[in-house]
């Protein structure tokens, strides 16, 4: 199984085979607070890399989620409908979003932790 | 201390009211009626005397917060005062008695009003003409972008794409995608500004239009605004102006000569319309010559003195609303033209600019300030330091600001800047009121410095405390998902709990 890899758009991929695994980042949840309502994607649909296919809502504010790769929705997390605090309390375990056929390879511009820390910490203003 | 339900307070005991005549005479509701659609048992109403039912709404009345007790820095709301002569205008009764199917002949004064209001509204924005018909600011933007789309159509080009700064409105990318365009995000520079760069690569042939504010929701003036129409237009694109800040720069400078095609104005926060809670609004949508031809029909036209409605628009969008738009809160806003008259709405803007610069000075030391002044009507302050010291949040900043006798200002918005404080104190404020506010923020950034734990708890003094604001939001989705029975409602009418 590969690294966990980031998009600017704070989600992230992890890659097993042809399974790509995404989900929105640490960094990402903790600016939107606490999350109470996910609108997601039904299994089956075609996803294009960067392309939106659903939203999640925190009381802060409403944010579109991107697909960092291209791909086939194979399963989407069913326990994110009851328990959307999952994204809080464990957004790179059970609050897992997606999970996809990937359609190609990885898109280079997708980032490793450290490059995506620095990158997340200019956005925060520090 | 809160007020129960009525049906709460409803005593069995109680008769209910008796409408003399209701007995006697008429025809009984089964001969009008089929019996299929007859009650078989009364309806659940509370029952309650005319004097508990008249303390039962005082009491709530007085729970309430409005612009009439206090100040209201809601950010991009514009929460401005609400002239009482603007109420006296709109009740007299050539106004307020209308009917909307009276013969053209019978209403001349309304007509003329409307074209008056036109006309008043062309010259502070600088476009040919104006709609009145839009009941909200969304609602024009929406007109707009439908008329933006049939010119472009009209001229056999399918435009898909409308950009919106990530600084924008919320209801700018939703008026977009309820039209039918694609939304495409453009950056902001660091300065707060749109990114020219950014705003080129995103410009291709598929752009029907950007959206803009200006001042934006930063409350930063867009200095390069000609560059940006240049631009824009350059690739065959429409320029949007999105009114909302409008009231920062009346009679200083007009949306139509910076370049903007189509332009709303909010009645209700530029030109003291009330903003109701959802209740009847108004956002005119003001367009160059050549939007003309697709305006929403029937527009108010004057010819030596006598006006009609001119139904004859063959590109019209057709109505946007029925009958003329919301007409009282058009009588309010003219009314209020009327008496700033031109000098005056330009006093009014720059005693709000002037306003929120005294006021963000008074708090540049307690909040960050994440952008370079001078601002505009507005400033967006940061209590992002607060939050890395102490856990102390712009939630929390809000909150406390109500048991302090204010209303809180717009918080995490614009999205662009973290925990956000969004204040607007408008040019209807004293100097003794914003130095009380700021006053307030001086405790209050004292005090998350020295007790943290107990601004989390804040407020204490309001009717209702601190609510859980996600418990709510998350058992209204699971209700609405289906997956809890009824999480919301504390009462259930003896009825549905006898069925």
């Amino acid at each position: 199984m590969a690294d966990r890899r980031y998009s600017k758009t704070h989600e992230w991929v992890m890659v097993d085979g042809k399974e790509a695994t995404i989900g929105i980042t640490d960094f990402a949840q903790s600016q939107l607070g606490d999350v109470v309502f996910l609108e997601l994607p039904a299994a089956g649909r075609k996803l294009a890399e960067r392309e939106s296919f659903g939203v999640v809502e925190s009381v802060k504010a409403a944010s579109d989620l991107f697909s960092p790769v291209g791909g086939r929705i194979t399963s989407v997390n069913e326990k994110l409908a009851a328990k959307p605090e999952l994204i809080n309390s464990d957004p790179y375990g059970e609050g897992w979003i997606l999970k996809l056929e990937l359609a190609g390879e990885l898109p280079p511009d997708l980032m490793d932790e450290a490059a995506y820390k620095k990158s997340a910490e200019e956005s925060a203003g520090h | 201390m809160t007020e129960p339900l009525s049906f709460e307070l409803s005593r069995p005991a109680v008769d209910p009211p008796r409408l003399p005549g209701a007995e006697e005479g008429g025809a009984a509701l089964g001969d009008v009626l089929p019996g299929e659609l007859l009650r078989s048992r009364p309806p659940g109403l509370p029952r309650l005397s005319e004097p508990e039912l008249m303390r039962h709404y005082s009491r709530l009345a007085s729970l309430n917060y409005s612009i009439s007790e206090n100040f209201y820095p809601l950010g991009s709301c514009t929460m401005k005062y609400n002239p009482v002569a603007n109420e006296a205008a709109a009740a007299l009764p050539g106004f307020a008695g209308l009917h909307p199917y009276q013969d053209e002949e019978t209403v001349q004064g309304a007509l003329e009003l409307m074209w008056r209001l036109e006309q008043a509204l062309c010259a502070v924005v600088g476009v040919d003409r104006v709609t009145l018909q839009p009941a909200a600011g969304a609602h024009g933007e929406w007109t707009a972008l439908r008329m933006i789309r049939a010119y472009q159509h009209s001229k056999g080009e399918a435009r898909t794409e409308v950009l919106v700064p990530d600084s924008a409105h919320g209801t700018n990318p939703a008026s977009a995608a309820l039209s039918g365009f694609q939304v495409v995000e453009v950056l902001s520079g660091p300065d707060g500004r749109i990114s020219l760069a950014d705003l080129e690569s995103k410009l291709s042939p598929r752009t029907a239009a950007l959206m803009l504010t200006n001042p934006n929701t930063l409350g930063l003036f867009e200095r390069e605004i000609l560059d940006i129409a240049e631009l824009v237009h350059s690739t065959g694109a429409m320029l949007y102006y999105d009114g909302a800040n409008l009231n920062a720069f009346m009679g200083i400078c007009r949306p139509g000569d910076m370049g903007f095609d189509a332009v709303h104005m909010n009645l209700h926060k530029t030109f003291t319309t009330p903003h109701g809670g959802g209740g009847p609004g108004a956002g005119p949508v003001g367009v160059k010559s050549e939007l003309v031809p697709f305006l929403p029909s029937p527009t108010v036209e004057r010819t030596d003195g006598h006006l009609t409605l001119d139904h004859k628009h063959p590109q019209s969008i057709g109505r946007v609303r029925s009958f003329y738009g919301n007409f009282g809160m058009l009588v309010r806003a003219y009314t209020y033209i009327l008496a700033m008259g031109g000098d005056g709405l330009s006093q009014a803007s720059q005693d709000a600019v002037l306003s929120a610069n005294y006021l963000r000075k008074l708090v540049e030391g307690d909040l960050e300030m994440p952008h370079d002044g001078p601002c505009m009507h507005e400033f967006v302050a940061s209590a992002n330091h607060l939050n890395h010291e102490n856990g102390v949040r712009a939630l929390d900043i809000a909150k406390a600001l109500l048991d302090r006798q204010f209303y809180a200002p717009t918080v995490y918005f614009p999205l662009v800047v973290p925990e956000a404080i969004m204040v607007e104190p408008t040019e209807t404020e004293s100097k003794a009121t914003l130095d009380s506010f700021a006053h307030a923020i001086k405790e209050i950034v004292a005090e998350a410095r020295t007790n943290p734990q107990g601004l989390h708890e804040e407020p204490k003094n309001t009717p209702v405390g601190r609510l859980d604001e996600v418990a709510a939001a998350r058992r209204i989705n699971a209700y609405l998902q289906g997956q809890s029975e009824d999480p919301v409602l504390r009462w259930k009418s003896p009825s549905e709990t006898a069925s």
